[in-house]
């Protein structure tokens, strides 16, 4: 059997694409993305945890679900709000949304 | 910590979110059949519904002293959920008067439907004693909130503000989520004393409970607005609605306080000197970041983050604490900032319906043009400072006692010395509004029944918990020995 430690690792791999995802790109479509592997990186870690180390406990399905189910509703607000920015202002890149600084 | 079994008495506890779910139905219902100018009324409909639930959780909702599991350990209804709920009932409440005749606010349903949302999370964030529940709660609070930043979907500024909010949000929460799974992991459990047993067995390394800690402090800082995750505070509050910008900078942050508080102090005992370090290190930055960089503002709602940024430093200083008197001052601080802050933003939500600026030096003349709202701001702005005989002076004595008492005098000394910077920009607002003259002086400056009803609220509260503090403090006594 694969050991927990691979997930473990590929869990926090993919976190920090997504947190370098975040961090380093410009457009936000690309920076949803991002924190969309994050969340991701959460399931995995939360599902390989429950496999091997408390797999009676359903606790660790109902978190995984429900991490899926919050992330949707963030992405759609997050798209409707990048929408609403993309009509007023014909961009989505990031340093160019700078009406608001200091 | 053992969890009550089923039993349908335990639906009492949760009473209170059962009527915000009946009122937001009630709002729902009666955006669809009243017309534009009926839908003002949504208001007041939103202001009796919250006053009704404010009423339920005084009664029907109070949780015995020593407090319980109930819902398979899902919430713990005790104390400190009881005194929070009243923070986030009245703050909303009166949040909906403020957003009643702000234009393109008042008289959209999905204003007060959101709002009603948001302090429904609000209310289980206050109580949630598992994992699942806590970030369910904490979405529940602030995906709502995203939307209500960027309200204007017709404004530049508030669609940045929104959009930005969302960004730091999801990421920030992304990242708290990660600590989440680390602790599931450490200790096969979700429910929040289960993890504190499973960590107190001494199997897992200190090192690994920091890592998660750290994760979870970021998170939770993004909540409440402190160093270094502040940066958005401004930008979102001078971007969004006015009226949303006092929810975002009073309710949602005391939320973030009550979470920080429960999780920290139950499940982290084991490394209770890391974590008091490294939240003293960050509520130093954030009182010095938010106070200094509060000097240099022009827009009052721009000087009203950075102050709120100044005030969330401040209520640290008292969780830095870890004790009863500790955790008693930031409930405490909480409430008393509450109502001042909700204050100072009402005054500038009535200002700019009319004037149309939330610019400082547009306030020049305002107390010749309306005195009793310049006397409204003069208070707020001196509770803010500190200055007795109104709530934040108490509010800062206490939580400075409870810092030396626990032996951080240091962090004392640069919270004192922070409130002596603060005055100054906060009289230097007062400076314009009572010596300044402008040329407006004679125009009518029109405050409708509902802002006056908000305002003088809040005065009125400021003045009664800064002068008859005994009982407020009891209540914030009763939510401290919930945690301990």
């Amino acid at each position: 059997m694969i050991p927990l430690s691979w997930y473990l690792i590929l869990a926090a791999a993919m976190f920090c694409v997504g947190l370098y995802g975040v961090l380093a790109r410009r457009n936000a479509i690309a920076i949803l993305l991002g924190i969309e592997l994050m969340l991701n990186a959460v399931n995995i870690n939360v599902v390989a945890f429950w496999r091997y180390l408390n797999p009676e406990n359903i606790a660790g399905q109902a978190f995984a679900l429900i991490v899926f189910a919050v992330a949707a509703a963030e992405v759609a607000v997050g798209l409707a709000l990048i929408i609403a920015l993309y009509r007023r202002r014909n961009t989505i890149v990031a340093e160019e949304i700078d009406l608001l600084k200091w | 910590m053992t969890i009550t079994p089923y039993d349908p008495s335990v639906f009492l506890a949760i009473v209170p979110e059962i009527s915000i779910l009946v009122v937001l139905s009630l709002v729902l219902l009666f955006d669809a059949v009243w017309q534009d100018e009926q839908r003002r009324n949504l208001g007041w409909l939103t202001f009796a519904g919250l006053l009704v639930t404010l009423g339920l959780s005084l009664t029907v909702a109070r949780p015995s002293a020593e407090g319980a599991l109930i819902f398979g350990g899902m919430l713990r209804h005790d104390n400190l959920a009881y005194v929070l709920r009243i923070l986030f009932l009245f703050g909303a409440a009166v949040t909906a008067l403020l957003g009643m005749d702000t234009p393109n606010l008042g008289r959209r349903g999905e204003f007060y439907l959101l709002m009603l949302a948001s302090t429904f999370g609000m209310l289980l964030m206050a109580s949630a004693a598992d994992l699942i529940m806590l970030f369910l709660a904490i979405e529940t609070t602030t995906i709502p909130l995203y939307i209500l930043a960027g309200f204007f979907y017709r404004d530049d500024k508030s669609t940045e503000s929104g959009f930005k909010y969302l960004l730091f949000g999801a990421m920030t929460s992304a990242i708290s989520l990660y600590g989440f799974t680390l602790l599931f992991g450490f200790s096969g459990q979700t429910n929040l004393y289960g993890i504190a047993s499973g960590l107190a067995s001494g199997q897992v390394p200190v090192f690994s409970v920091l890592v998660a800690m750290l994760l979870i402090l970021i998170g939770f800082g993004f909540k409440i607005s402190v160093a270094p995750m502040q940066f958005w505070a401004p930008d979102v509050y001078e971007g969004a609605p006015t009226p949303v910008a006092g929810f975002l900078s009073t309710a949602s942050k005391a939320a973030g306080f009550v979470v920080l508080m429960r999780f920290f102090v139950v499940v982290f005992p084991g490394i209770e000197q890391y974590w008091t370090l490294v939240i003293a290190v960050v509520a130093a930055l954030t009182m010095t970041i938010g106070n200094f960089i509060a000097l240099a503002q022009k827009n009052i709602k721009r000087l009203l983050a950075y102050s709120s940024i100044a005030h969330a430093g401040y209520a640290l200083v008292g969780v830095v604490a870890v004790s009863e008197l500790g955790i008693n001052s930031v409930v405490f601080y909480l409430g008393a900032y509450l109502l001042t802050n909700l204050a100072a933003f009402g005054v500038a939500a009535t200002f700019y319906r009319v004037v149309g600026s939330d610019e400082i030096a547009a306030y020049a003349g305002l107390s010749r043009r309306k005195p009793g709202l310049a006397l409204v701001m003069l208070v707020a702005f001196l509770s803010l400072a500190g200055m007795p005989p109104f709530a934040g002076f108490i509010a800062k004595i206490v939580v400075f006692a409870a810092a030396v008492e626990a032996g951080f005098v240091w962090l004392v000394v640069i919270g004192v010395l922070n409130s002596i910077v603060g005055l100054y920009y906060y009289l230097r607002v007062l400076n314009v509004v009572y010596h300044y003259r402008s040329e407006d002086e004679e125009k009518p400056l029109e405050i409708t029944p509902p802002y006056a009803l908000a305002l003088v609220l809040l005065v009125a509260g400021i003045i009664v918990v800064g002068t008859l503090f005994a009982p407020f403090f009891g209540l914030g006594n009763l939510a401290a020995l919930a945690l301990f």
